[in-house]
Parts: structure tokens; sequence; C-alpha cells
């Protein structure tokens, strides 16, 4: 950024004040106080522009992350004295069941929220891709879901999942399908919590996948058309290809959003929800960091996995960058070849 | 020991400032301070307009829709004075907001209730600090109430934090028309005689009532009901006279952690957890789903918000297999709230004798004072919704035969872990008890130690 204004600061300050012949003085002395105040106008100006948001990033992103660190190795109790602890926050809960399971219950709930949420966006966004009528309003349409709030739809949820009174349960005891204990056991709980999930975020991912099918050329399918390609046989073959990048996109986004999981199964559980159930069959890390912070107190702990969480992320960017570049290296293979 | 190390520690300014903004993100319960409050602590005894605001949990039976409307009385005796409640349902969500709170010194009530679990922790010196002295408050009077519910609330230093609200004097309240159908004996003497002396005997009626009830219903509401009954009549519970933790080796815990197992594995409880957020345990009484709810004298408020008319006069109240205390709460005034001196005026009147003997006749919570104990009012009390019971004589009866047990500072939290995360597990999920014993083990271990 300094070395693009490089240029500019030697060449125009002179040249405007030429241009002001009502005060000739100043137009002979450069380092006049006017011409200087131009200069550091010129090169503070952009920094100023941008200093609200670095600012306000400082006070609520970088301070919070660096803090939130330093008290990963302290032992603080809530409202307490500070006492330096060094790793063994970290080594707690590296012998935890808890983060352990905690940490499997994040996976496999992101996982089967964010698989199918993903696959049925890719459907979804290719029909509403198609001419049809009343294509504006299915396109709102998807994204209603997205528009409500979490609380709202995992209370609604709730309701439909509850094992005695549940209209899912009714639905399936029509069918003749025993109830689902939707809250105690394990998988229907989590299966219950990433529908919640699931059902939020399909029209969203969809809208972002039909703004990049948009933008893949029509002489594309119209060539695939005329080499008598099917219409799922062009989906596979020309649209995902085309929007591998938005797909990898919305992939990194999915699995920040399922790593940090909390409202969702907290509502879901009622008065159970912190722990995730009786036995944390769905307790997310993220409630877990929350149980130790605020209920127990151990701020400490909680810093710590915190801290875990955004290690993690950071593993798996990279890895889905990684995993991108190699993607792409072969794409332009292929288009070479061809 | 490892759990005893995270005690005694004192607050550093900088650590609860920098994370109060944390704090308000993290808080879900109770009203949030700031607006429309005018007065201030000097306004006491003008006629500046103030407004008082209360933070309960469950059912005190103070407010003007259901319970004995004394609110409106003292808004009418005090013309400056507004008062308005928060109420949450889960007690242990409402403590743990509370304690946020407390640690943050903002966002809090003017009056806060304690329940009986949490006193020792709201007593202990993390906290004390953070209460007014209500042992000098004006117009309290600390020798009205029974001796033990005083020095539950009293801290080292000689502060009455908090005072008593009422006690928790238990007996057990069951369906007439579900032990009819079921062949059992439906006269509050007889149905007391059947279990008297054991919670065994207890277990073996829910045996006979599970041989021939009526479709869809259990004998006991909860197996986590049933473990807080039974350690409620226990003398040794969680903690020893120190205060210190000693659940593990407590006989008191083995005893109600057996029965309720029992209960939970035989098939007699309805797979409910009290208070639950969700309100199933809620429509379980409207939807007559079980036939016995152990029945501290509290509990008879709830069974008449819960159960509603459509099941007046159908419950009935015998004594417990053991007499027992299961909760009690109290009223404090934390010192960062607005108007700390009008709050303690309020506070005295609200457990004043008189008014424990008003809130007793509307919702059954029993007087911790001993002249409300003894009153008239109290003794010959039948609310409306129990007809033909004398629900006073019953619970004062039980409240002589009290006898109250050491409270250490982590009673509470150790009581849910085992009725949540180990009895309502085996409950519900078919859990291996000794699985679940060991689930509760690590839990307080990993939880309670810092």
């Amino acid at each position: 950024m300094a070395t693009s204004l490089q240029p500019d600061q030697d060449a125009s300050p002179p040249v405007v004040l030429s241009g002001s012949p009502k005060e000739p003085k100043k137009h002979r002395d450069p380092d006049s106080w006017r011409s200087r105040l131009y200069r550091i106008d010129l090169k503070a100006t952009p920094y100023v522009y941008v200093a609200p948001f670095f600012l306000v990033f400082a006070a609520f992103g970088l301070f919070p992350l660096v803090y939130t660190g330093w008290l990963s190795l302290q032992k603080v109790e809530l409202g307490g004295e500070a006492e330096w602890r060094g790793l063994d926050n970290y080594i707690r809960l590296w012998d935890s069941d808890f983060f352990w399971n905690a940490l499997a219950n994040t996976f496999t709930i992101g996982l089967i929220s964010t698989v199918p949420q993903l696959l049925m966006a890719l459907g979804l966004a290719h029909l509403l891709n198609y001419r049809i009528r009343g294509r504006g309003f299915y396109r709102v349409a998807v994204l209603a879901p997205y528009a409500t709030s979490i609380a709202a739809a995992a209370l609604v949820f709730a309701q439909l999942f509850n094992t005695d009174y549940g209209l899912i349960n009714q639905l399936l005891g029509y069918v003749g399908i025993d109830a689902v204990n939707w809250e105690t056991e394990k998988w229907p709980a989590q299966i219950a919590i990433s529908t919640i999930v699931t059902w939020r975020w399909t029209g969203y991912n969809a809208l972002i996948y039909l703004a990049a099918m948009q933008a893949v050329p029509n002489d594309l399918y119209e060539a695939a058309a005329l080499d008598g390609a099917s219409r799922f046989r062009q989906f596979i073959s020309i649209t995902i290809p085309s929007i591998k990048p938005t797909i990898l996109f919305t992939i990194v986004v999915s699995t920040i959003g399922a790593t940090q999981l909390f409202g969702e199964p907290l509502i879901f559980g009622g008065s159970l929800g912190i722990g995730g159930g009786s036995g944390n069959q769905y307790q997310t890390l993220s409630l877990l960091m929350y149980e130790k912070g605020w209920i127990t107190g151990a701020l400490g702990q909680a810093s710590a996995i915190a801290w875990v969480m955004l290690l993690l992320l950071l593993l798996i960017g990279l890895v889905q960058y990684l995993l991108g570049r190699s993607g792409r290296g072969k794409k332009k293979d292929g288009a070479a070849r061809s | 020991m490892r759990i005893s190390t995270g005690v005694a520690r004192r607050r550093s300014r900088a650590v609860t400032l920098s994370t109060s903004g944390l704090l308000a993100l993290g808080l879900v319960l109770t009203g949030c301070g700031s607006d429309g409050d005018s007065g201030s602590d000097d306004a006491a005894g003008g006629d500046k307009q103030i407004t008082l605001r209360v933070g309960t949990f469950g059912s005190f039976g103070f407010d003007n829709k259901t319970g004995a409307k004394l609110y409106a009385e003292y808004e009418k005796l005090n013309p400056n004075i507004k008062i308005e409640e928060t109420n949450v349902a889960d007690g242990q969500k409402y403590w743990d907001a509370l304690k946020l709170r407390l640690s943050q010194g903002s966002g809090l009530a003017d009056v806060q209730a304690i329940e009986v679990g949490y006193i020792a922790e709201a007593t202990g010196d993390a906290m004390a600090s953070k209460w007014v002295d209500l042992g000098k408050a004006e117009g309290a009077d600390t020798s009205a109430f029974l001796d033990w519910k005083v020095k539950q609330a009293t801290t080292r230093n000689d502060q009455v934090i908090a005072l008593g609200t009422d006690i928790g004097p238990m007996g057990i309240c069951y369906r007439k028309d579900l032990f009819e159908k079921a062949g059992l004996p439906t006269d509050r003497e007889q149905v007391g005689q059947l279990w008297a002396g054991d919670w065994n005997k207890f277990l073996e009626q829910g045996e006979k009532y599970k041989a021939k009830a009526p479709a869809d219903t259990a004998f006991h509401d909860s197996a986590s009901g049933l473990f807080n009954a039974v350690i409620s009549s226990e003398p040794d519970q969680y903690s020893d006279e120190s205060g210190k933790l000693h659940w593990e080796g407590s006989p008191g815990v083995a005893k109600a952690w057996d029965v309720a197992v029992k209960a939970a594995q035989g098939g007699l409880t309805g797979k409910l957890r009290q208070f639950d957020e969700k309100g199933t345990w809620n429509a379980a009484f409207k939807n007559s789903k079980f036939a016995t709810v152990a029945c501290p004298s509290w509990m008879t408020g709830i069974i008449k918000d819960q159960a509603g008319p459509a099941n007046k006069g159908k419950w009935d109240i015998a004594q417990a297999p053991v007499p027992a205390n299961w909760g009690g709460s109290f009223l404090g005034v934390p010192k960062a709230g607005k108007n700390t001196a009008e709050a303690a005026k309020l506070v005295a009147w609200l457990t004043a004798p008189e008014q424990q003997a008003k809130v007793f006749a509307v919702n059954g919570n029993i007087p911790s004072t001993t002249a409300g104990l003894a009153s008239e009012s109290v003794q010959n009390a039948q609310p409306e919704y129990f007809p033909g019971v004398p629900v006073g004589k019953i619970y004062s009866d039980a409240a002589q035969k009290i006898t109250p047990a050491p409270i250490g500072r982590y009673d509470g939290q150790v009581k849910t872990f085992l009725t949540d995360n180990g009895i309502l597990d085996i409950e519900t999920r078919g859990t291996s008890p000794d699985k679940a014993w060991n689930n509760v083990k690590k839990l307080i271990e990993d939880k309670i130690d810092q």
C-alpha cells in the first residue's frame, strides 16, 4: 500500500499549488506549512479512512484473541485472580474425556449437517437455474429459513422432535415406526440438530451456487446439448467443474460454522442444552467452552478450548487450501490438454 | 484433595472488568437492570418514584397473577414504589446467571432469590461481600426465623446475607383417582402407612401400582425427583460439617442413588426432568402421566399451576416415608443493586410472618418464621386447589420433624450432576448405573476442580 503512494507524493503537491494563483508566495516556497499539511494529508488520509475497521478489529478481534491466549495459560476463576499455569489447561483438555467427546460430537454433527446441506443446495441451485415460472419467488423463498433466527428455528424443531408430543414421532407412528427418542439417544439427537442446521443453511448456500452457475457461459451447455448430453450429464460435467471454487468456498464457510455450532444444540436441549444432554451425547466444543467458562467459572480452561478451536480451524483451512490448490493444478492440466 | 483447592480466592477487578463484555453475551436470564430506574439509595422514605426489581425462579407466590398479590399490596402501602418480577423456571440456570452477574456487579435485580442448595456458595468467601447485610437492615428481625434457617444464610463474619422465605418440609402428593384405578387405598392416612419409615416400601407400592396401573401412567414423576426426595431425608448429604465435599462416601448419596436407580430400572418413573424448560414435565402434570410426586410444600403451588383446573381436587398429600426437607429459599439484596435500602425493606416485609402466611395460603410455601409456622392461618390453611386436605396441618407437622443437614459450597452443582447426568441418564438412556456413577465422578472432578 505504502509503495503505491510513493509516486504521488513526489509529483502532486507542487502541481496543485501552482493552480492557486492567489498565493504566489507559497508557490515559491514548497516547504510552507500548507504544502506540508497537504503532503501529510495525502499520506495519512488513506490510513485514517481504513483505520476504523482496524481499530474495531484490534479492540474486538485481535485483543480478545491475544487475551484469550494469555488466559488459557492461567488458572482463572470467574471473578477471581489469575494464576500462572503454563500449558496445564491444554494438558487437562488432552486428558479430558469430555473434550474428546465434544470434539467427536462436533465432527459428527458437522459431517451429517454439512454434507447433505451442500448436496441439497447444489441440486436446488441447479433447479432454480432453469427457466421456470415464478423464478424470483422461489429464489427468495429458499432464503427464508436463513432469515429466521436460530432461536426461533431451534424452538420450533425442538417441538417437532418432542418424543411424547412431537409431530415427527406422530407421523412415524402412522407408518408403524416406533417413537424415536430424539432427545435422549445419541444419533437421533445429533440428526435432529443437524436437521435444524441443514434447514437454515441450505437455501443460503443454494443462492451462492446459483450466482456462480449464472456465470457459466451458456455456449458450454449448448455445445453439450448438441453432443447429446443429458441435463444430468451437463450438471455433472459442466456445472460442477465450473463452480468448483465456489463449492470450495461454501465448504470452508460451512466447516467454520459447523465447528462453532452452539445455538441449535443449546436450545434443542432445553434445560440440558449446555451439557448436551444427560450423557453429553450432543455437547459440541462451543457448548463445552461455554459450560467451562460461564457455568463452572473456569475461564482459563474455556480459553484453552477457544484456542484449540482456532487451531483446529486453521488446520482444516490449510488442508482445504492444499486440496483446492492441487485440484486447480489438475484443472489447468486438463485445460491444457484439451 | 483436588476438589477443595479452588475454594478461597480473592477477586481481581481487572479480570472482572475485562470479562464483563463477554459476560453480557453469556447472560440469558432475568431482567437487565438499567432502564426506568430513577431512584437511588437516599430516596428511602421519600416520594421519588422507584422501580424495584425482584429476580426469582420456580414459584415464590408473591406475584399478582397466581400468587398472594403481595406486590400489589406493597405498592399500595408505598405509593412511590413499583415492583417488577422476572422469573426463571429452572433454578440451576437462574443461579448460574446470578453468579455471573454478581461477579461482574451489574445486571442484577434489586432483590435476588437464592435456593438453599446454593446458600453456602452465596455466603462463601468469594461472594459474601456482594450482599447487603440484612441482619442490620431496617425492619428486618432475624430472631423471627427458625435458627437453622438464619444460620444457613450467615457468613463467617456474621453477616446475614439473605432472609428465608420458606422451608421445604416434604410429603408425597398423589393422585387419588389413579390410585383408586390401580387398586391402592386413597385415604391419606392409609397411604402414608403404606410406606411409612422406608423408601423401599415406597418402591414396593410402586410395583403394585405398575401391575394394575392405567395405561400410559407412571407411579412417580421422575427418578431424579425421587433422588432429591430421598437425599432430603438424610442427615448426611453432599458435604460434611465443615462444608467439605464428601459426596462419594456419603451414605445419604448412596442410599438416594440406590432408590432412584431401582425406580428407574423398574420402570416406575415417568422419565421426565423436573423443571424442564421445554415444559415436558409440566405437560405431564396436565396430562396425568404419573400418580405421585415428592412434595415439598412449595411443590403444591407448582401442582396447582401445572396440573390446572381440570385436575383440581384429584390430588391429596400423604406423609413422606421419612421426614425430609427439600429446598426452601432466601431473598437477598445485592450491593450492586440500585435501591439497596428500599430493597432491604421490601425483603423484610416479604419475609415477615404475616406475608409468609399469605403466601402459604395461596401457593403452599411454608413459612420459615416460627410465628408464621404457628399462626392459625397456616395451621388451618386449606388451599382451594386441594379441597378437604388439611395442607397447613400436614406441612407444619412435617416442619417440626426436620433436622437440617450441613450444606457445602458445591452441593447445588453436585446435585445437578448426580440428577441430570447420572440418574436421568440411567432413566432415559438405559446407561448402566456403574457407568453413570463414573461419569458423574469424572464430571465433578473435571468441573468443580479448577
